[in-house]
């Protein structure tokens, strides 16, 4: 036992944690949400995360800049000089993933196709997150009848098949077929009504775990209002697991934007390009041979899910410490801090200060707010 | 092993002089802790958890091992069978002998089948929270056979033989039918028990249990006690109890091992280290500990006792209840749940009214009614002049600025995403005293002063202050507005020993300086004492007795104070062994 | 509807209540679960009753612009189209209780008549899918969690992962493509060949499952057939779900794997091998077949697009048809048919589940 620690005897947890926070001053957007998660992930939690990242930027990127990739048009059938395009041309130096059997250039269209899906995506995650999160913060936070009703609701709605729902709203929508953004918008708003119950879920389990704790009690203590309460309280709090739901739900639109498409209710193809569409059209060239026409707008679909779903399981991983890889040290080494029991277990009262590390991971939005504001000032 | 060896092989030459620092100990001691260190890794870097501590186990022994938060006690504990996470990384050695003598090994350099047979075999754990450990799909006498399977016993007749043995052992009546029960069955002393039975199952040495009385109320901490004492008397086991409670140590050790930061600081028999400290942190950490009849007394600077400036006696009253009742609505098909039943009590302005109880006593459901926080569901609760059986917020929220409340939890009493000045400044701006929170800045860091709270902490997150930290903080939020009603609920008894008594005197002396009238909820005895001027004691809804403090601690009237107040392990070795013998007697009696 | 970690926080233990008066608690569960199916198909019958009317009356979706003006008022008038719209959801939850859906408006058929007809075909899709399901999801998840951050785990999550991402028509065309066009083993398309449909007219009593009248028949080829039919269909459902699945299962028993019993139960000796197969593995089926039973919602719309992939003649063959005629009558009597039975399985789901859950039972 080392002299060193007899004089080193005070008041635990007083001083330490000073140091602590002090030393941890981070570059800004090392603490931004995805970059962040890419700094704790080891092993194949990164790899899964960088590979999901690439290929979801990959989609971005043809998507903002499908006009000067593509070719041709997404409509287009006729060469600049009035011939018409070949159908069901193999790939060849003109078109050089084929074309399809109504003469479209398979890969303008699914070049295009990146920007039908990234939009339909932002429309329909846009609207059902302020529904659902609006819905879930009143109904959790009231309780009562209005709330068992809302649940109700919300649980048969979310058992039933989100394609079939989504369809009936396609068709009430539109009617069926439209314009490239009447189409999208009716895509969107079909595939928001089915995520609404997600959110709403999502939300109000959230607030209903965070009106008991200590602080929103506090402020009903204090006499705080209900609108102080919800907003400055409850809606950030509450909003901290979106963006892993986020992610999956991203990947589960185009999904069922695609199925809408390959039933005949999505977008017209005049209008813009749509990767279910195309499929619904390939079906018949499957059966003769012809691959080209179903296997690279299949191909566009499977790799924008992937992306998306890998970084969304990676967000979700690195959120719950128990899915959470670590590496081991290796060998006996560190500065000795508070810890008992073990540091993957739910943090409590007896080991605070990995709690509190825990905690200092999970400030994005508080923490982050304050800092980019500086860096920008020196900007 | 440090037998002879060629020259030409070095490598095997090293090896071998390092194995020669880990032969096994001379000696007849059941357990060595040799030089061991061990260090995880976080999102923050490594972190040392336990930094060469060394230390004996001796043979029918109970050995505690005691320390604050994150002293390393418990990754001691758990290193012993290496019960470790992946990211754990140790060196050094524990060294176990085997209950029939035969040699020892070194449980850190074990693996697979080996280290199977010491876990349970050798040494089996008693964990901390018997409500997470136990597999709730699967009967206990089950989770019980399952330890003796993996311990080589085939025969199925014979495990479920010795399961319902065990059981009758530990004290589970009827043990033969309610072996096929399952966890959620059973209450949560029985449910220890039940823990402690699948240890003592194996027959194992070395029993370590890991704070296994945190969780459970004072009257099932004593028999848990009991029940540690049999393993050692009767199973001839030696027992190593982590706690942070010194009252246990001084129940039940026989040697005791004081923990700090990850060092030892101190190992020795338990009257040495009670009667004889030889080290300046076991005899703060001794000092800190709260004991009954010791009346917290605060001083100024100039040494004066701080005192009141009134009588509270002649204050007005504060706060009255008469046939306070609340109940919680049954879900479907199922009765309500009455917690509090038909209470009457009084609360005067200046005083500080001690409400003491067992978890589910109602205590805290009488602390939310006063604060506006629960439905009063019959009788009457006069807060401050306002009835609050029927009564509307608008009608409340005006003496809600007289009304402080501390809560027990001081992970949660913040909210994360706002700055400690925000927090505390949220009484000053819900009430208009200030338009923001930039407007507030002086007051609310005069407030943090005088919680002795350096200034600068105010744009502090909360994750960013310890426990002792942010529960000052807390008190600093509650008396933010001035208020002449502070509720108080259990505001220490998530801290530390040395934590918890600064903040006590800390709460005394604003008590006496500002008078605000109290009401200190806690299931701690000691901690009552200290600062109640009146104790009520609730058990099952219902005040069971009610009156002066010093009246309630040395002539308890009903025989549930009594038996509360015998199971209080009191921290002096030689004093708690009477105290055991009036518990016990107690006990008889209440059989007879 | 896929977020099976949602489901995979452990059950918290159930709220001390002051008398235990729980001798009857899985009758009563199963009583209350049982009663709450009503509000949720009533619900849903409600939702899509007044979503397909927000377009329009059905005469004039299915055959507005073919019919003279009058000669459409007139059909309207007789259906009873143009009465008040909650008269008309009245009567219609009142032919619900009566089993009346309706009548098809293109081949006027009674609605439930379809699902007599056409059901079993679904449900045998349903059945080889979610075996194929079963059979892939749950080793390879228990094997991806036991292997937790080991290659091998990656490689099975990045399986599960393509399962999922993988639009069940496009799996569909790609198995097409490669073993009826390419490979030419297997046939692209329908629910057996034409000569064994023949030999099914023979059956007195034909259960509409190919598979089961193939063995009334007792003829091997005809099997052969039916079962060389349902491989691909079954193949592309079945692993759209088994991607769901393994995940699902991984997620949950790395959860119990790390709770406090399975370390409890280590410390006491009990080997790696038992602790996933007993200790972690049944507290984890809980949430397991809690979201196992939602995923059948799921399945069916997959049955959907798998069915018009393969010209598999089931219910969701005939929607996407009626879809296209635009025959709203049988398309609302369809999805309320689906609606009842999403409803019934998960009834079905959640008492299998308080089945192996003690809290419940007892």
């Amino acid at each position: 036992m080392p002299e060193s620690t007899a004089t080193s005897v005070g008041v635990p947890g007083d001083t330490r944690l000073e140091k602590l926070s002090v030393s941890k001053n981070r570059h800004w957007f090392s603490k931004l949400p995805v970059v962040r998660q890419l700094g704790i992930a080891v092993g194949w939690q990164k790899g899964m995360l960088i590979v999901g990242l690439v290929l979801t930027c990959f989609f971005l990127l043809v998507a903002i800049f499908a006009p000067v990739i593509a070719p041709y048009g997404y409509a287009q059938m006729k060469y600049d000089d009035g011939t018409g395009f070949p159908t069901q041309a193999p790939p060849s130096a003109e078109h050089i993933w084929g074309t399809t059997v109504g003469g479209y250039d398979v890969f303008s269209r699914t070049v295009w196709g990146a920007r039908t899906a990234v939009i339909a995506i932002i429309v329909a995650v846009v609207l059902s997150i302020f529904l659902g999160v609006l819905l879930g913060l009143v109904s959790g936070y009231f309780g009562g009848w209005v709330d068992r009703v809302l649940v109700v609701i919300a649980d048969a709605i979310y058992s039933f098949p989100s394609l079939l729902l989504a369809i009936l709203m396609a068709i009430v929508i539109s009617g069926g077929q439209s314009s490239m953004w009447g189409g999208i918008l009716a895509s969107g708003i079909s595939i928001t009504v089915v995520y609404i119950p997600q959110y709403f879920r999502t939300i109000r389990a959230e607030v209903v775990r965070i009106k008991g704790s200590a602080f929103v009690e506090s402020s009903k203590v204090v006499g705080a209002s209900t609108w102080r309460i919800m907003t400055r309280h409850l809606l950030r709090n509450s909003t901290r697991t979106l963006p892993v739901i986020l992610t999956l739900n991203s990947s589960e639109a185009i999904l069922t934007l695609a199925g809408l498409g390959f039933l005949g209710f999505g977008i017209e193809p005049t209008k813009a390009a749509e990767w279910g569409y195309d499929l619904n059209r390939s079906v018949a060239d499957v059966t003769a041979g012809i691959w080209w026409t179903a296997v690279f707008p299949g191909l566009a679909i499977v790799l924008i899910v992937l992306g998306i779903t890998l970084v969304g399981e990676s967000l979700n991983d690195l959120a719950d410490p128990r899915l959470r890889t670590r590496k081991s040290a290796g060998e006996v080494i560190g500065s000795i801090e508070d810890t008992s029991v073990d540091p993957n277990a739910k943090p409590d009262a007896a080991n605070q200060v990995l709690a509190e590390l825990d905690a200092m991971d999970g400030r994005d939005a508080a923490g982050d707010s304050t800092t980019v504001g500086d860096a920008g000032k020196e900007a | 092993m440090a037998g002879t060896h060629s020259a030409k092989d070095n490598d095997l030459a090293e090896k071998a002089v390092k194995d020669d620092a880990l032969t096994p100990p001379t000696g007849d001691d059941l357990a060595v802790v040799d030089d061991l260190s061990v260090s995880f890794v976080t999102d923050a870097g490594p972190i040392k958890a336990v930094d060469g501590v060394h230390f004996t186990i001796p043979r029918r022994s109970v050995v505690g091992v005691v320390g604050e938060s994150g002293s390393g006690k418990s990754v001691t504990a758990r290193s012993i069978i290496k019960l470790l996470p992946e990211t754990a990384t140790t060196s050094g050695a524990v060294w176990l002998r085997s209950r029939d003598g035969k040699g020892a090994v070194d449980v850190l350099r074990l693996s697979g089948d080996d280290l199977r047979r010491v876990r349970g075999g050798e040494a089996a754990m008693v964990f901390q929270e018997p409500n997470s450990v136990l597999n709730p799909v699967y009967t206990i006498g089950w989770q019980i056979e399952e330890g003796l399977l993996a311990h080589g016993m085939k025969d199925r007749k014979e495990r479920r033989a010795k399961a319902i043995e065990i059981l009758e052992k530990v004290g589970i009546p009827d043990a033969a039918t309610r072996v096929d029960y399952y966890p959620h069955q059973f209450s949560g002393g029985q449910k220890q028990r039940i823990v402690i039975a699948m240890a003592l199952v194996l027959n194992p040495g070395l029993i370590l249990a890991d704070e296994p009385t945190t969780a459970l109320d004072v009257t099932v901490q004593a028999e848990i006690l009991d029940l540690l004492r049999l393993a050692r008397d009767e199973f001839g086991a030696s027992v190593l109890i982590i706690t942070h409670n010194m009252g246990v140590i001084a129940d039940i050790a026989d040697q005791v091992v004081v923990m700090y930061r990850g060092h030892v600081v101190e190992q020795g028999d338990v009257e040495q280290i009670f009667y004889h400290p030889q080290h300046d942190y076991t005899r703060r950490l001794l000092a800190a500990v709260p004991r009954i009849g010791q009346k917290l007394v605060v001083r100024d600077r100039e040494g004066r006792p701080v005192e009141r400036k009134v009588d509270w006696r002649t204050q007005p009253v504060a706060v009255e209840a008469k046939g306070l009742t609340i109940t919680y609505p049954g879900r479907l098909m199922q009765p309500d749940f009455t917690a509090v039943d038909g209470i009457d009590f009084t609360i005067h302005r200046s005083e500080v009214l001690g409400l003491v109880g067992e978890s589910g006593s109602g205590k805290s459901t009488t602390g939310r009614a006063i604060a506006g926080l629960q439905k009063v569901s019959g009788g009457s609760l006069k807060v401050l002049g306002v009835e609050m059986n029927g009564v509307k917020e608008r009608a409340f929220k005006p003496k809600r600025a007289e009304i402080g409340f501390v809560f027990q939890d001081p992970g949660s009493s913040f909210d994360p995403l706002m700055t400690i000045a925000e927090n505390v400044a949220e009484p000053l701006i819900v009430h208009g005293k200030y338009s923001s929170v930039a407007d507030a800045k002086d007051y609310v860091g005069d407030l943090l002063e005088m919680v002795q709270l350096p200034r600068a902490y105010m744009n502090r997150f909360p994750h960013e202050l310890s426990g002792g930290q942010r529960q000052r903080a807390s008190l600093a939020r509650g008396l933010a507005l001035k208020p002449s009603l502070l509720i108080a609920d259990e505001p220490t008894s998530a801290l530390d020993v040395s934590v918890q008594a600064k903040v006590l005197e800390l709460f005394k002396q604003l008590q006496a300086e500002i008078g605000f009238a109290c009401l200190f909820i806690t299931h701690d005895l000691a901690v009552v004492d200290m600062l109640a001027d009146r104790i009520m004691v609730m058990h099952q809804g219902r005040i069971v007795e009610h009156g002066d403090a010093d009246q309630i601690m040395q002539h308890p009237a009903e025989p549930y104070t009594r038996k509360l107040l015998a199971s209080l392990p009191v921290p002096d070795p030689r004093e708690q062994r009477e105290h055991r013998a009036q518990l016990h007697e107690l006990l008889a009696a209440e059989q007879a | 509807m896929s977020s099976p970690t949602a489901a995979a926080a452990p059950a918290k233990p159930a709220k001390r209540v002051k008398r235990n008066r729980l001798s009857g608690g899985f009758f009563r569960f199963v009583l209350t679960r049982f009663l709450l199916i009503i509000p949720t198909v009533f619900i849903l019958v409600t939702v899509v009753f007044f979503v397909m009317r927000a377009t329009g009356d059905p005469i004039s979706a299915a055959l507005g612009g073919r019919l003279a003006p009058d000669e459409l008022q007139r059909r309207i008038h007789a259906a009873g189209y143009d009465r008040p719209i909650i008269v008309q959801y009245i009567d219609y939850l009142g032919g619900l209780l009566h089993g009346d859906l309706g009548t098809t408006m293109t081949d006027n058929q009674p609605v439930v008549s379809i699902l007599t007809r056409y059901g079993a075909a679904t449900l045998e899709l349903a059945i080889l899918a979610l075996i194929i399901a079963l059979l892939v999801g749950i080793p390879l998840g228990r094997l991806a969690a036991h292997h937790r951050d080991h290659a091998s785990d990656a490689g099975i999550r990045i399986f599960a992962i393509l399962c999922y991402a993988t639009p069940v028509f496009f799996l569909g065309l790609l198995l097409k493509l490669v073993f009826a066009v390419w490979m030419n083993v297997l046939p692209s398309s329908g629910r057996a060949s034409l000569s064994s449909e023949m030999q099914f007219t023979r059956l007195v009593s034909p259960t509409g499952l190919y598979i089961v009248d193939a063995l009334q028949l007792g003829d091997m080829s005809v099997l052969a057939d039916v079962l060389r039919h349902a491989v691909l269909p079954a193949l592309a459902l079945g692993l759209l779900t088994a991607g769901v699945f393994i995940r699902l299962v991984r997620t949950n028993v790395i959860a119990t794997y790390n709770s406090g019993y399975v370390e409890a139960a280590r410390s006491r000796g009990v080997g790696e091998g038992r602790l996933l197969g007993k200790h972690a593995w049944k507290p984890a089926l809980i949430p397991i077949i809690t979201v196992m039973g939602m995923q059948i919602a799921l399945m069916l719309a997959g049955a959907v697009l798998t069915e018009t992939t393969f010209e598999w003649k089931g219910l969701g063959f005939m929607l996407s048809t009626y879809l296209k005629a635009r025959d709203f009558v049988a398309v609302q009597g369809i999805v309320i048919l689906i609606a009842i039975i999403v409803a019934v399985v998960n009834f079905i789901v959640d008492v299998i589940a308080a089945i192996i859950d003690p809290r419940v039972r007892y």
